[in-house]
């Protein structure tokens, strides 16, 4: 008995807790809440199933436990039974599969007005590359990275020289405007994970790797390392903060382009040179 | 209808089998260390088995500790953390589960439950063991050598499995992990082919494929899956060490590590991410096929009922070992691969979710008009049946492709598959050594520690992994050793996580109840009796029992029935043992 009522208080006690949970998932802040209706619909199907086969089994532990005298049936297979049961099931699972693919097909494809971003990875940090004003990334190249190229944009690319790059500070995007994400590392795998976004991607460093959302809601939303990347792993924090046009407008034009990294460096390096040939003097 | 019991009345004419050739024993050294009797090799994978799972619970007590606690435990730094969760990964999957299974209750149940006299390579076989426990020895080494095993996760990753920013990674961590993993690849190749062809070539007369117990189909499945899956690591193995020996580039495109530019370039580390998983998935259905064979028989012998639907479970087994080799990439939807790959293995993946579900619909209509005996093998075997069933559900969720991208890679993932490929199959292992135990020492596991060691594990295991899916849900990654000051991270997180901990300090305190009791039943415990569960198959029929080696003493057993003919209307007893030509009625023997 006690092993019936331990059942019954199991099936029911996870629906209680799932319906009365605090940990729950964060308000979305993109336009991907067809992954929560998924999630919900998922939910609802796997939960009813659990129930059920749970309190079943609790039903024929009360019902069938040996007593003395007792003779189980003797029933070896039973077709039409089987083959209705498969047939529930399938019906179940595409119920679940269908919205699903659905939804995965968009978010695959990414809409044609969708504005790059580039987000690039490495121990323990993350860097964003914006495209300038004529709208275009440049290419970029790991052998190219060193001194006042920290994410190895190629210099001979015309394209590259007014990105905005953002080394290790916060990425802002303006609110209701879709855009794509390019992923790059330059050392190991991370994977750019925003949970407010729901949608996350690996970063393989040889590779570009890419999802698209649109942002829904302004704030300031914290980005994490969802892919292990080594010791500092947890402490791989950044920032996206989504803002109104007006104030995206007013936070781009204080980054810096390539270009003027790439001056800034040279000037560095130059005082650099001209202090230490003075101290020897 | 074919008559499934296949022809339970059909005369077999006795066969004159003479004893087999076998390697008969002439010292202690022979008989009891290098041994080639299948019996004596089980019981020596079953126990470096659970010795280096006890390992890995340690391992899981101190992370638990770290998560629990942060802080609090200045000697978890995130280097040791790293350690753990990749030695407590690799240990229990492979180390302990695939071992324990497959070495262990293969070794031992294979002959027996078929009718044969041992394995038909015997000293292979016992080469499979010994070079199993060098891989244990060597994986072992890693704590102790400089820089201490890998921190790589047990995923192992590269590129940064083998670069500086993770433990182990230019140390000898990954070296000893890789060759560990070629060892084990070796040994248990070896063990493989035996309990394939030992299968295939050595079944008594009558037992047909169709007259099998499930245990016998489960563990025949997953080795052939075993061998064909097996390889795939071997070679991501080789090439890592390649790679990180030699500087050749299998999965290292160029890369700036710390601000240096390294030599390699042109490789993939999504190349080694398809051979991992190519083994990956495959070996979650090595662990659960075997599972699923032993608690069908689990259920049926404690519930007195033959297992409902037979072939369609014979037929599901086959179908889900098939298919799992066409999911693999279901683990690397976020990986950075194609995208569009996502259509075919998400439906590839929910596919397989029929034949499982038919298996859970046939165990619980075994119950159903049984005559269910609630003995510690049934207790484990209703805990397998509502955690698999629990873990299995979730992993809708993630084969999904769209639900799986905020879920993957955070804490309902860990949730997910240590329900279904932890908790699950460990409750039948516990079910099947509770069962089988008698067979094995002549003696009865204590019921007083069993029932406290099966509450504590069942309700406590649920306890830690339930409520951990809602952590995932909430967004909380997984490999973090420490949550930090994070906006979306409310307190209550940080409550749950130590209540967490608490029950893992718990469950893992009466795992070592179980060890003591089985230390203590084998003088101690209640005699049990050639066949004390009064079941059918014909490990329980051996002359004697422990059986000796050779097992059946001047002649083989020959089959007549099925391995399921309990509670058969108008026979003696509620259960006919296969080797029993008639219903057992006095009158009617060899009547047929």
């Amino acid at each position: 008995m006690a092993v019936v009522l331990i059942l019954v208080i199991l099936a029911v006690g996870s629906v209680v807790f799932h319906l009365l949970s605090p940990w729950w998932w964060t308000p979305i802040a993109s336009n991907w809440s067809y992954i929560d209706n998924t999630i919900t619909i998922t939910f609802w199907i796997t939960g009813f199933v659990f129930v059920a086969v749970v309190l079943f089994v609790a039903y024929c532990v009360l019902r069938f436990r040996h007593r003395p005298g007792n003779r189980a049936a003797y029933e070896p297979e039973n077709k039409k039974l089987e083959v209705w049961l498969a047939s529930v099931t399938a019906v179940g699972v595409a119920a679940m599969l269908a919205p699903g693919l659905f939804v995965w097909n968009q978010f695959v494809t990414v809409p044609a007005d969708a504005t790059e971003v580039e987000v690039v990875g490495q121990q323990w940090l993350w860097s964003f590359r914006l495209p300038g004003a004529d709208a275009k990334l440049g290419t970029s190249e790991s052998r190219a990275i060193g001194d006042g190229n920290a994410l190895g944009v190629n210099t001979s690319d015309p394209n590259g020289l007014d990105d905005i790059i953002i080394e290790g500070g916060e990425l802002h995007l303006p609110v209701g405007k879709p855009v794509k994400m390019l992923l790059r590392s330059i050392d190991v795998l991370h994977d750019f994970y925003v949970p407010e976004f729901r949608a996350k991607m690996d970063m393989v460093p040889g590779s570009v790797t890419y999802f698209w959302f649109t942002p829904t809601r302004t704030g300031s939303f914290e980005v994490l390392c969802a892919e292990l990347c080594g010791t500092g792993h947890p402490q791989m924090r950044g920032t996206v903060v989504v803002d109104t046009e007006a104030d995206y407008q007013t936070w781009l034009q204080e980054q810096q382009t390539f270009t003027q990294l790439l001056a800034a460096s040279k000037e560095q390096q130059q005082t650099a040179i001209a202090s230490s040939a003075s101290s020897t003097k | 209808m074919v008559d499934i019991r296949s022809g339970a009345s059909e005369a077999i004419p006795l066969a004159e089998v003479e004893d087999v050739e076998l390697y008969h024993p002439k010292s202690w050294w022979t008989h009891y260390v290098f041994s080639q009797d299948a019996k004596i090799i089980a019981i020596q994978y079953s126990m470096t088995a659970i010795a280096i799972g006890m390992v890995a619970l340690v391992l899981s007590w101190l992370m638990r500790l770290q998560l629990g606690f942060p802080g609090y435990f200045d000697f978890i730094d995130a280097d040791h953390y790293y350690q753990f969760i990749t030695m407590h990964g690799m240990i229990m999957v492979i180390y302990l589960l695939t071992a324990l299974f497959l070495g262990g209750f293969g070794n031992y149940l294979i002959p027996l439950m078929i009718g044969a006299r041992d394995m038909v390579f015997p000293y292979a076989n016992m080469l499979s063991y010994w070079l199993y426990l060098l891989a244990v020895l060597v994986l072992v080494s890693g704590f102790f050598l400089p820089g201490g095993p890998t921190g790589a996760g047990w995923t192992l990753y590269p590129p940064q499995a083998i670069l500086s920013g993770t433990p182990g990674g230019q140390d000898w961590g990954i070296l000893v992990m890789l060759f560990s993993l070629i060892l084990f690849i070796i040994g248990f190749t070896m063990g493989g082919l035996n309990y394939v062809v030992t299968v295939l070539q050595a079944r008594a007369r009558g037992m047909t494929l169709m007259r099998m117990p499930l245990t016998i189909w489960g563990i025949f499945t997953a080795t052939v899956m075993a061998l064909l899956a097996f390889p795939a690591l071997f070679v991501a193995c080789v090439m890592m060490l390649f790679d990180r020996l030699l500087g050749t580039s299998f999965f290292m495109p160029a890369i700036v590590e710390m601000g240096q530019q390294l030599q390699q370039s042109g490789g993939s580390p999504i190349l080694f991410q398809h051979l991992f998983w190519f083994f990956g998935h495959p070996e979650v259905y090595i662990v659960a096929l075997p599972a699923f064979g032993i608690v069908s028989d689990l259920i049926s012998t404690h519930a007195r009922k033959n297992i409902f639907g037979y072939r369609m479970m014979v037929w599901a087994i086959v179908i889900i070992g098939a298919l799992s080799f066409v999911v693999w990439a279901h683990h690397m939807y976020v990986s950075g691969m194609n995208p569009k790959f996502g259509f075919f293995f998400a439906t590839t993946t929910l596919i397989i979710a029929v034949p499982t579900a038919i298996k859970v619909y046939n165990w619980v209509l075994t119950l159903w008009r049984g005559d269910i005996h609630l003995t510690l093998p049934m207790l484990f075997a209703l805990a397998f049946i509502v955690t698999f069933v629990n873990g299995g559900l979730t992993g809708l969720f993630l084969g999904n492709v769209v639900v799986d991208v905020p879920l993957s890679d955070t804490m309902f993932v860990v949730a997910h598959f240590h329900m279904v490929m932890g908790v699950a199959p460990i409750m039948v292992v516990f079910g099947a050594i509770y069962h089988w135990y008698p067979k094995i020492t002549g003696r009865m596991l204590n019921e007083a520690m069993g029932q406290i060691h099966f509450w504590v594990t069942f309700l406590g295991a649920y306890l830690i992994f339930f409520p951990m899916h809602y952590l995932g849900l909430l967004g909380i990654p997984r490999r973090y050793h420490e949550l930090g000051e994070t906006a979306f991270i409310p307190e209550s997180a940080h409550t749950l996580n130590m209540f967490i901990s608490v029950m893992a300090l718990i469950v893992g305190a009466a795992q070592i109840l179980f060890l003591f009791n089985l230390a203590w039943s084998l003088k101690r415990g209640k005699p049990s009796g050639g066949n004390p569960w009064r079941a059918t198959t014909l490990e329980w029929q051996t002359p004697q029992t422990p059986p000796a080696h050779g097992n059946w003493g001047n002649e083989l057993p020959v089959v007549y029935r099925w391995a399921y003919d309990y509670s058969v209307p108008g026979a003696a007893e509620d259960f006919i043992p296969q080797n029993q030509p008639g219903l057992g009625m006095p009158t009617r023997e060899h009547a047929s």
